[in-house]
């Protein structure tokens, strides 16, 4: 092996000050998923009290203020502060693992962007103690949003979604530089894991649908506290504006969520068939065609607006366009586990979940696309039970999926195999009865964001049921903890390969060094990898390479003079400025919601502004290796 | 099963490399900022004749924003120059070339902020109309865009100054140089939008 000695950077590599000043993209991927469950849990408890709020006719333990309250913050936590940072804490991890770099291309803007969305969440979440959080639900939709200036509490909307989106931004520009300026030498395009092309998918949807809600939220902000009138009726502003400034964002954002969690479920697949993924260019191609057509079928979410017949058959037949590829990516899922030697681990289970999953609500999607029949299920249960298929059923599933299979990596230890099974199930039944019933219960005529019923309407049945549904689900969420506590301190070690499996974070220990390769390796092949381990025989069988064993992998070639051998790895060094400018870009957001009080505003403004400078500049002025200089 | 060993990126030098994948991160960054402006120009779009019979469009003074204009848009010229003389090594003719650069930016802010104290006088604030806040909105926030350009122009002279200037390093004449062109080429859009698009 050859000798590579690692740059050590200044500061220790444990405790606080370590953490909070770290610029390793693994490191940051942990906080993030961290800070996702942490907010998953609080999220979820939100939803538990709306559940136990609608269990009965009549319902008396919240007030409709606590009740708006809190299904607009559930909505926000689940979107912005649990499944895009839990898909950011997997991009984070491991792209540049998969396409074998040694770190994101932008460290310490990486670090900027971790902070900066831990911060605007905190903020989101401090309006709870000063004057109630937004209420205006998660599409904040104007005139509500902008009309009610007794409560400050949708400028908090306002300026965290702002913020958030900044966070996000920062994240994509960063992965779109590594992703296609970092592969390992012979990664071409077309030869990346599938995971790391629905992240190059996402981040475009990001960087070009973020500035389009930026601009929307600007506008709330200005028409809340200035006077300005976007969106002032009676002054023939047009709220009709801000529906769809924010469902151009809206709709390419659903795909952010969910394609993430398709390339999870592409690389478990595979490993647990023992096949390589089936069609792995239509599947690649598919999410490509997901992220365009995104961007066309924003209006099928106000075909109550009355945009008339020409706009309104156009965008139902854009969004029956969506299906096709979406389609295509189903199959090609299926054709992968056809004939494979499967192996029910609980990733699998979670894989195999998700496609089922998302088929049902896949197919509910569908059915808003014709235009008369989403008028009638137009803000009724029926939606949030199409949502919760494709963004629980899917999406989540997708990314505990990831957890049971990138948890050896992280962690070099399993996740207890026997509860995860069983949380599997508890959580798979959980959630079916939660949302299947809310199906019959939109049909029906229940209208969502309402906080009671009455008794007589035929709804008790179904709202009881899915209330149970939701314990269940917080079962489930609870073993995972359990496993995740257990596991983390006593699970069964891991090797650097425990699953057999296709792509290059499997070829680094686990968990992986600093600067996650000794060597950066050659790549020939999509599942390079895999080639590496095994031959093909004469009748198309996979027959292991004798001189491989047991995972690792001998990446020597030649001597001391081959690649990077014998040079010195220089891994950027910690750095504190990130985290405070991306305090002080918070602070500027918390200045501007002191409108009332402009002495207040004014002073958090400059000193936010302060602040940001000092964190930038310094940033600026810092060398990125220390030790180089 | 043929193993092709192509590799189709050779080992570069890593000053080149991280060079490309900066430009590659600014290029995704003004991809972002072209939606950014094409929101705010639909906003005023639809706005553009919802004065509530305040003033409107009729109160633009052109001869007075086409000179500011082409102010803004030699700035380009001087920007590229500064770049050309970084890349050349000469430090000090770049310095020159960086604070015209800021000088011709600050005057067409200059320029601005007397054009809206004019129509502030003529009635028309970010609260008369529909069409005075989406006028404001738009070319304020290009108006701060231009402002965060003369600050990193400002910095990199700083440290050109301080002979702390590095181009490996991210603060970096070229990106600037980027950043600064496209904020023009959105004047260019502006101006013709706002200003000379009145039918």
């Amino acid at each position: 092996m050859a000798v590579a000695t690692t740059t050590a950077p200044t500061a220790s590599t444990s405790g606080l000050w370590s953490w909070i000043t770290t610029v390793d993209h693994k490191r940051i991927g942990i906080m993030y998923a961290v800070s996702a469950f942490v907010f998953f849990l609080v999220g979820g408890t939100e939803a538990l009290l709306i559940r136990l709020q609608l269990a009965t006719p009549n319902g008396t333990l919240l007030s409709a203020d606590a009740y708006n309250q809190l299904f607009t913050m559930h909505g926000l936590t689940m979107v912005f502060a649990v499944i895009m940072p839990i898909a950011a804490a997997y991009q984070n991890y491991f792209v540049p693992l998969q396409i074998g770099a040694r770190d994101v291309a932008f460290p310490r803007l990486n670090a900027f962007a971790f902070w900066l969305f831990l911060f605007s969440a905190l903020f989101l979440y401090s309006s709870f103690v000063v004057g109630g959080a937004p209420d205006g639900a998660w599409v904040g939709y104007a005139p509500l949003s902008t009309q009610l200036k007794e409560f400050i509490r949708m400028d908090y909307y306002a300026i965290g979604a702002q913020l958030l989106g900044v966070a996000s931004l920062a994240g994509s520009v960063n992965f779109i530089a590594t992703i296609f300026t970092m592969r390992a030498p012979g990664m071409t395009l077309l030869r990346m894991p599938v995971f790391t092309w629905m992240t190059v998918v996402t981040s475009f949807l990001l960087l070009l649908s973020l500035p389009v809600i930026g601009v929307g939220l600007w506008q709330i902000l200005f028409d809340r506290n200035f006077g300005t009138l976007f969106y002032a009726a009676q002054a023939q502003g047009d709220p009709l504006l801000w529906q769809h400034l924010f469902w151009i964002f809206g709709h390419p954002e659903v795909y952010v969520l969910i394609l993430p969690a398709m390339g999870i479920v592409s690389e478990i697949l595979p490993v647990f068939s023992r096949k390589p993924l089936f069609g792995y260019a239509f599947v690649v191609f598919s999410g490509i065609a997901i992220g365009f057509l995104g961007f066309g079928v924003w209006a099928h979410h106000m075909f109550t607006a009355g945009l008339g017949p020409v706009a309104e058959a156009g965008f139902g037949l854009a969004t029956m366009l969506i299906a096709i590829p979406t389609g295509v990516k189903i199959f090609n899922w299926i054709g992968t586990t056809w004939g494979g030697k499967l192996r029910l681990t609980t990733a699998m289970l979670f894989s195999l979940g998700f496609i089922a999953m998302f088929v049902i609500g896949g197919l509910s999607g569908v059915t808003h696309s014709i235009v008369p029949a989403d008028t009638q299920q137009h803000d009724s249960y029926y939606i949030v039970a199409h949502f919760h298929y494709v963004l629980f059923g899917g999406a989540v599933f997708g990314y505990m999926a990831g957890i049971y299979y990138w948890f050896p990596k992280w962690t070099g230890r399993f996740l207890d195999e026997k509860l995860g099974k069983v949380q599997f199930w508890i959580t798979f039944v959980g959630f079916n009865l939660t949302f299947a019933p809310m199906h019959i219960l939109g049909l029906d005529g229940m209208p969502r964001r309402t906080y009671r019923y009455p008794e007589g309407l035929g709804f008790e049945f179904w709202n009881l049921l899915a209330t149970i549904g939701s314990f269940l689900i917080a079962l489930g969420v609870l073993l995972l903890l359990i496993n995740l506590v257990k596991s983390y301190r006593k699970g069964a070690p891991a090797p650097a390969d425990p699953w057999d499996g296709r792509t290059l974070e499997w070829t680094t220990s686990s968990p992986p060094p600093v600067h996650n390769f000794d060597e950066i390796p050659v790549v020939h092949h999509v599942d390079d990898f895999w080639y590496r381990k095994y031959g093909v025989d004469e009748e198309g069988r996979a027959v292991r390479v004798p001189e491989v064993t047991g995972g690792t992998v001998e990446v020597e070639v030649g001597g001391e003079d081959h690649g990077e051998a014998g040079h010195d790895i220089h891994m950027p060094s910690p750095s504190y400025f990130p985290i405070i400018a991306a305090a002080g870009v918070v602070v500027i957001g918390a200045g501007l919601t002191f409108s009332s009080t402009p002495l207040v505003g004014f002073t958090l403004l400059g000193l936010g502004v302060i602040v940001t400078l000092w964190g930038l500049m310094g940033w600026a002025g810092e060398p990125i290796t220390k030790e180089a200089h | 099963m043929a193993i092709d060993a192509v590799v189709d990126q050779p080992l570069e030098d890593p000053s080149a490399a991280i060079h490309r994948t900066r430009k590659t991160a600014m290029w995704a960054f003004l991809g972002s900022e072209v939606f950014f402006f094409g929101s705010m120009i639909s906003t005023f779009l639809l706005y553009r004749n919802t004065t509530l019979d305040g003033p409107g469009a009729e109160i633009f003074n052109i001869p007075f924003t086409s000179a500011s204009s082409f102010v803004l848009l030699m700035s380009s010229l001087t920007m590229v120059l500064a770049d050309h003389a970084f890349g050349n090594g000469d430090q000090r003719q770049g310095r020159i070339w960086l604070v015209g650069t800021a000088l011709l930016g600050t005057t067409f802010l200059a320029g601005q902020i007397f054009e809206f104290t004019e129509f502030v006088h003529a009635g028309l604030t970010i609260r008369s109309s529909p069409f005075g806040s989406s006028f404001y909105m738009l070319t304020g926030f290009h108006g701060a865009h231009v402002a965060v350009g003369v600050l990193l122009l400002s910095m990199l002279v700083f440290f050109s100054l301080r002979g702390r200037y590095d181009p490996d390093q991210g603060m970096n004449v070229e990106l600037v140089a980027l950043y600064w062109h496209f904020v023009d080429i959105v004047w260019i859009v502006i101006f013709t939008v706002v200003y000379l698009l009145q039918i």
